[in-house]
């Protein structure tokens, strides 16, 4: 059984059709990318798959629970981490995880053991008990894999995980999300619009744009359809979308973007 | 499509359990980040003194407001007991405009915890600011030769009705920040509405004197029951409006009313 299926899922804001009738599954250990320029809709299908948004129509089930009618238990078994940044800079990284691990009801017993072990796994056992303001971007999007861990999660939602990262940390990003397959078969869904991203990370790829799925398969066999050898997967997006990657960004997104950005660096 | 795995059958007490351990949890985060930066506390004390010393002293001075059997810095020290948990309580609906900013309102609007519960857990955290301020005025009130009851009964009385009015305007602001989403039409809004809370209250001069049609505003102003409480309490001698249940009852209903509705408002600031 596909740990997540949507089908037909749509959300209009107002009089604008964000996320147009779009159906995709994943399966356990998958890693899934949604690749899309800015506005294409990958947040909101996020947004929507995560309850954190009421679908206006069409269906979706993660780990078997509908979102519309059982949103409580679809927030028991994802982890999610947005694209913005959702690591209280006021706190320690430790009180960051502590209270999430208390939300999730992690037996009291374990929670230490618990919170250590999604540290250590993300490489911040050292910085445990340092503030979140004096983080590295690199370490910030890693506290806030760790926290979205904590409980074990079936599929972790990644809302552009890397975006604002310098190389040598997103490497380290995408480093860990292959060891989570590897290690506990969770199955991912990120979003992106980095090519090298969603060429390195992703089994199967559904490229987005202006709400609508346009395109979806594993990364090598989207480029073999090219037909041209040596295709790239700019290539793809240019032969489905019609355009670049770099066309229809409103202030809005930017905006919204480059905030994410800033308080990385 | 396989069919919708059964959910387990949990007892409604357990799960009442659960989530007022989340509501919790969200009040030891809070309480800890207050740690982090206590020197808010101490600042925010400034007014209450400066309203005990000044504004308390000349009136006693002057005596334009009738009191009856209290000195005026008897009847004032409850009112800016009161008016110090509506000012720290009334702008708290900041942190959620700021954790809307920083994106960490998703991550506590995915996780399990009841819309519920955790509008609970924020109200209640600001009651810990209130009752610091509380703990301030009650010193200030010592100090000054109010004589404030020093009754225990009386006393928790006090840190009850404070925990209430400091979730209730606490609440209240997090409504507002939940419709406005933004920084500064939330201050605007904030500042527009803390003066005629404050001026329509009993806090500094009783009902009794005010203009006619000034009076409903009062007695619909949960500011008004908080003093009138506080007042009865701290001040055993003074006369109070309302029987303590009455003000309880008031502070109490009104809280969960405005829990309810910002349980529906606040998954809306994630949209
Ligand atoms: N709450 C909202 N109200 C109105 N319009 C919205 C809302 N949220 C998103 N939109 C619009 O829906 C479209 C898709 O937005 P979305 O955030 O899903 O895009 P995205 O693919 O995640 O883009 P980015 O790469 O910039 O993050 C955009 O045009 C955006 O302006
Ligand atoms: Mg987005």
């Amino acid at each position: 059984m596909s740990t997540l299926v949507a089908q037909s899922i749509t959300r209009v804001f107002g009089r604008f059709t964000a996320v147009d009738h779009i159906s995709f599954e994943v399966g356990e250990g998958e890693v899934f990318g949604i690749l899309g320029p800015n506005g294409a809709g990958k947040t909101t299908t996020i947004k929507v798959l995560t309850t954190l948004l009421p679908l206006t129509s069409g269906t979706a089930t993660v780990a078997g629970f509908d979102v519309t009618q059982q949103p409580a238990q679809v927030r028991a078994v994802i982890g999610y981490v947005p694209q913005l940044i959702s690591a209280d800079p006021l706190v320690t990284g430790y009180d960051n995880l502590r209270v999430f691990a208390r939300l999730y009801q992690v037996p009291r017993a374990e929670r230490d053991a618990r919170i250590e072990s999604a540290l250590e796994f993300m490489g911040l056992s050292e910085f445990a008990r340092t503030p979140v303001k004096y983080y590295s971007g690199g370490m910030i999007r890693r506290l806030e894999i760790a926290q979205a861990l904590l409980h074990r999660p079936r599929i972790l939602f990644l809302d552009e995980p890397t975006v604002g990262l310098d190389p040598v940390a997103r490497d380290a990003v995408w480093g860990q999300i292959e060891r989570l397959r590897e290690e506990f078969r969770t199955s991912v869904v990120l979003t992106t619009h980095y090519m090298e991203e969603a060429d390195r990370l992703c089994d199967r790829l559904a490229i987005m744009h202006r709400g609508r799925i346009v395109a979806s398969g594993p990364p090598s066999s989207l480029k073999a359809d090219m037909g041209t050898p040596g295709a790239t997967l700019e290539d793809v997006f240019a032969h489905f979308a019609g355009e670049g990657l770099d066309t229809g960004v409103g202030f809005r997104e930017t905006q919204r973007t480059r905030r994410t950005a800033i308080r990385l660096e | 499509m396989a069919a919708t795995p059964s959910v387990p059958a949990v007892g409604l007490g357990r799960r009442l359990a659960t989530q007022l351990d989340r509501t919790f949890a969200i009040v030891d985060y809070e309480v800890r980040k207050l740690r982090r930066d206590p020197s808010e506390l101490l600042l925010r004390a400034v007014q209450p003194a400066l309203w005990l010393l000044v504004f308390g002293e000349v009136f006693t001075e002057v005596h334009v407001i009738p009191t009856g059997n209290l000195t005026y810095l008897q009847f004032l020290a409850p009112g800016v007991l009161s008016q110090s948990v509506l000012f720290i309580a009334i702008f708290y609906g900041i942190a959620s405009i700021r954790e809307r900013e920083l994106g960490i309102i998703y991550k506590f609007l995915v996780s399990p915890a009841s819309r519920i519960s955790l509008v609970t857990g924020k109200a209640l955290s600001a009651s810990v600011r209130g009752l610091s301020q509380a703990t301030i005025v009650y010193l200030l009130a010592i100090a000054l030769g109010v004589h404030p009851s020093l009754d225990p009964l009386d006393i928790l009385g006090v840190l009850v009705a404070v925990v209430l009015g400091a979730s209730l305007f606490a609440t209240l602001s997090m409504i507002i920040a939940s419709l406005v989403k933004t920084q500064e039409r939330f201050l605007g809004i904030g500042q527009l509405l803390t003066m005629p809370l404050f001026f329509a209250s009993s806090a500094i001069y009783p009902i009794s004197i005010m203009p006619t049609w000034l009076r409903p505003i009062a007695y619909a102003n949960p500011l008004t029951y908080l003093v009138d409480a506080v007042r009865k309490l701290m001040i055993p001698a003074s006369t109070s409006v309302f029987p303590l249940a009455v003000d309880f009852a008031v502070l109490l209903g009104a809280t969960i009313v405005l829990i309810l509705v910002e349980s529906r408002l606040y998954p809306r600031m994630a949209q």
